[in-house]
């Protein structure tokens, strides 16, 4: 069996699941049994200011049935009393010492108090600290959270605060709310954090209530913009977890959150760069349960795939993110049908012929309609195998041997080389000479 | 009857005809909407002999736009309440399904169609359709089953005055008087006639043409003529005994149950019935559902090749009724009341031209099963009404001759669908009829109409 253990800027877990900083890693109850499940580490539940929550608190998003496809809240940190959330977290640290252990601080944006949390929490023998830089709601109002995650120096001066007293790594958790989140990633490597963890959650109204005209979640009649979570973020954490990985400057171990469901997309978050994982919503849906398919899934996969550690996995697919530029304009693909499996449904036909580049015609056969792709017309983008509902029906089928290569950097390399103007014209003279044709 | 089966108590009366499929509840009808692919051009809609947009109507039900829905299933069909729960769905709408290809379950086609009819029926039934301004002409119906309710409907909403002519006391034809009350309580059709009478189509009860009224009368009256009048008596066996008591036709027979006093209908302790077409299944179960100890079919040919559907024979065995296949019923016997129906055993041979194998008979295998009640359900005829009086209409093999497109008759001026026209098939056959017929009509009676409106 594959080694899961692994180190996320320096603080140590047996495995890489590690509970998100939520309502599920609240109290001792909640993270001592999902320590018992399997889970690898917990963060904590904000700890910090004094607040006092509202209900309801959660607005869920269904797609065509599936409950919580998206799952927005406008629950604060922790608002139990700080002193029994340290009386907590220093018991499960002593019952579950080679778990990881973090906990989350917000406090009001002074030294002194940011100070005093972090001697206080160190004092719970706690494995790390994260920087709660990234609540998008009820808190950043108050000058904390997103208020301080939007500005690259806020968030370097806080963390400097934090970082000049720890004696224990400290992740500084990002917003997505940002127009580019490179900047405050960098702001907490200046400010000699140990790793980043991101997302946070995203901005939302989750919906308007059709009967009441309310907004969800309604607080006696009254709404507000939640934090959204759930698998339907999980792209575009993925996309901010590489742009923080691949960034040369940030260079941090990234502790992934975003959509986490089961141990592929898990994977995902590892391939990409993160060294840890966080979950929340899949937790609150289904309960810690979860994590035994996750563990279990992704060492099977390391063992199908021979990798050893995760230290192995973590980043793997990184280098083949690339600029589009980059990209060979020659490579060609054309959809197939394997008209043995088709069920005649017809839904590659309509998708093509609205939303596409109508390159499928239906065909009247023995009472169904056959639908045959027109290769020679096909640009090879793939809706039609994406909305097809029968697995390995359409396949994309590769053309070019591979050999020629053009990427648009060249292209426009080479126009300039032989002083020709990036013009319509000269397109068309490059597709006609390969035998690409644009309806 | 020599030997009357126990009356049962309501309790089990009730138990008995329970309907067989219960309503889909608002949250398992959205779970099974979302289940549809939502197929384009689909099979389903391909299948339903009155084409409804299935696809469409299902998606309208996983939106929640149930009023779009019921709208969507009427632009096609006029008595879908019926079909959902009377159409032989499995060689149907869902067996066409595109998940039996992928080797799943279909989805509930029918039960989502009972959903959003019922869901519009329950609701303060706003105004689905507008009605085009009158056009001063007006059509005479004969019949209030499925051909002559899909024609009244269509014809009212396209500005025609509209009578309906019916025999019976209460309006729906077989909607209302032939369909098993498991599969499809009288209560329901009705719900169905009285949409379309909202339409102002109007309704002459206890009228029988060629008795109450002439139908010369009528074709003076009308600018049209659409006649739905499905068949008439019952088949005979032409075997000795068949006057005595306790031999009914089977389509009285059901009729009697659809009146849902079952303890007012007589029932013999044991009862054959002759037929495996679908009536006859009908018949048998309800006998037994009714309280008869025994239960037989005997028909003269085998499994495969009787007309019940699969499902119907399955619901049959379930009902412990017994098959007596490649039996041929030679005379019943008894002196007033039946006691029995001498049978023989036949064999048999290849198929002849129509499809249907030769039957030969075994010599000495003559048996005689002891029976109460004989139910007769080897067809009807459509011989002994007015109909055979008009001229220019041709009857070839018992069936009014109409064209494919337009369902006119050899006369002008009168139409014609349903069972009278097909020999006997389902009640979306006859919805789809009944509602070309009012198109063929309407291109009779407003030929300078630039094009008929077809919703």
């Amino acid at each position: 069996m594959a080694d899961l253990s692994t180190n996320c800027g320096g603080i140590k877990s047996p495995n890489p699941f590690w509970l998100a900083s939520a309502p599920p890693s609240n109290s001792a109850y909640q993270n001592c049994k999902a320590f018992e499940q399997g889970w690898g580490g917990t963060v904590w539940k904000t700890i910090g200011e004094p607040v006092m929550n509202v209900c309801n608190r959660y607005g869920g998003l269904d797609v065509n049935g599936l409950k919580l496809a998206g799952l927005n809240n406008i629950e604060l940190i922790s608002d139990r009393p700080i002193e029994r959330n340290f009386k907590e977290i220093a018991e499960i640290k002593k019952l579950w010492p080679d778990k990881a252990v973090i906990v989350s601080l917000m406090v009001e944006s002074k030294k002194e108090a940011w100070h005093d949390i972090v001697k206080r929490t160190i004092d719970t023998g706690c494995d790390g600290i994260e920087l709660n830089y990234g609540c998008p709601h009820g808190m950043s109002e108050r000058g904390m959270g997103a208020a301080v995650g939007q500005v690259p120096e806020y968030c370097q001066m806080i963390t400097e605060w934090v970082t000049e007293v720890s004696t224990i790594p400290v992740l500084v958790k990002l917003t997505p709310n940002v127009t580019d989140i490179v900047y405050p990633a960098r702001a907490a490597k200046k400010a000699k954090a140990h790793g980043v963890s991101l997302i946070n959650t995203i901005n939302s109204i989750i919906g308007v209530n059709l009967d009441t005209l309310e907004i969800l979640p309604s607080v006696a009649g009254k709404g507000s913009h939640g934090g959204y979570a759930g698998p339907a973020v999980k792209p575009i954490a993925l996309h901010l977890v590489s742009q923080v990985a691949r960034d040369k400057e940030v260079c941090l171990p990234i502790s992934g959150i975003g959509g986490i469901n089961n141990w592929k997309d898990a994977l995902e978050f590892i391939l990409l760069g993160a060294s840890s994982v966080q979950v929340c919503t899949a937790v609150m849906h289904h309960g810690f349960r979860i994590v035994e398919d996750m563990i279990e899934g992704l060492s099977n996969w390391m063992d199908a795939k021979g990798y050893k550690t995760l230290d192995e996995v973590i980043g793997k697919s990184l280098h083949r993110i690339d600029d589009f530029g980059n990209f060979n304009l020659l490579h060609k693909t054309v959809a197939r049908i394997d008209q043995e499996k088709c069920i005649h449904c017809n839904l590659c036909y309509i998708a093509c012929d609205d939303g596409a580049h109508q390159c499928i015609d239906l065909t009247p056969v023995n009472g169904h309609n056959k639908t045959v792709v027109r290769e020679e017309d096909c640009v090879g983008c793939d809706l039609c195998s994406i909305v097809c509902p029968v697995e390995g029906c359409i396949n994309m089928v590769r053309l070019d041997d591979g050999k020629e290569q053009k990427t648009w950097n060249e292209l426009v390399q080479q126009f300039k080389n032989d002083d020709k103007e990036l013009s319509w014209e000269n397109l068309a003279e490059f597709q006609k000479k390969h035998g690409i044709v644009i309806h | 009857m020599k030997n009357i089966a126990e009356k049962l108590t309501n309790e089990e009366y009730e138990k008995n005809f329970a309907e067989l499929h219960p309503p889909l509840t608002q949250n398992s009808a959205a779970t099974e909407a979302n289940r549809c692919l939502y197929c384009y051009d689909s099979p389903c809609m391909k299948a339903c002999p009155t084409h409804i947009d299935i696809s469409s109507f299902i998606k309208k039900i996983a939106t929640g736009n149930l009023l779009g829905s019921a709208k969507t299933i009427f632009k096609s069909n006029w008595v879908p309440l019926t079909c959902a729960r009377a159409c032989p769905v499995q060689v149907l709408c869902e067996g066409a399904c595109v998940f039996v290809e992928k080797g799943e379950k279909p989805i509930e086609i029918g039960r989502l169609q009972r959903f959003a009819i019922e869901s519009y029926f329950n609701s303060y039934k706003p105004q689905l359709f507008s009605k085009e301004k009158s056009n001063g002409k007006n059509v005479g119906i004969i019949g209030s089953g499925p051909s002559g309710l899909a024609c009244a409907a269509e014809l009212s909403l396209l500005g025609y005055d509209v009578t309906v002519y019916e025999a019976n006391k209460i309006p729906g034809g077989l909607n209302t008087w032939g369909i098993a009350p498991y599969k499809l309580r009288q209560a329901d059709s009705l719900k169905e006639v009285e949409f379309i009478k909202s339409f102002g189509v109007k309704f002459k009860m206890n009228t029988k043409v060629g008795e109450d009224i002439s139908f010369n009368d009528l074709y003076k009256k009308h600018d049209a003529i659409f006649i739905g009048i499905g068949l008439g008596e019952a088949t005979r066996l032409r075997i000795p005994g068949e006057d005595l008591t306790g031999v009914v036709d089977a389509l009285d027979f059901i009729e009697d149950v659809k009146n849902e006093k079952w303890d007012k209908v007589s029932v013999g302790k044991r009862v054959a019935v002759i037929g495996a077409g679908n009536t006859s299944i009908d018949a048998v179960t309800e006998a037994k559902r009714l309280g008869a100890e025994q239960v037989y079919v005997i028909y003269r040919r085998g499994t495969d090749d009787m007309s019940a559907y699969d499902f119907e024979y399955e619901l049959a065995k379930s009902d412990e009724v017994i098959f007596y296949f490649k039996t041929m019923p030679k005379k019943i016997t008894g002196d007033n009341f039946v006691e029995g129906i001498e049978c023989v055993k036949v064999k048999l041979g290849e198929k002849n031209e129509k499809g249907k194998r030769e039957t030969k008979v075994i010599p000495n295998s003559e048996f005689i099963l002891p029976v109460d009640m004989v139910i007769k359900a080897v067809g009807q005829n459509i011989s002994n009404n007015f109909i055979n009086d008009i001229y220019e209409i041709k009857i070839e093999r018992g069936k009014v001759v109409v064209d494919e497109d337009t369902f006119q008759t050899g006369n002008k001026k009168i139409f014609a669908g349903g069972d009278c026209i097909n020999g006997g098939k389902e009640v979306v056959n006859a919805a789809y009829d009944g509602k070309m017929a009012a198109h063929g009509i309407d291109k009779y009676l407003n030929s300078n109409k630039k094009s008929a409106i077809i919703r």
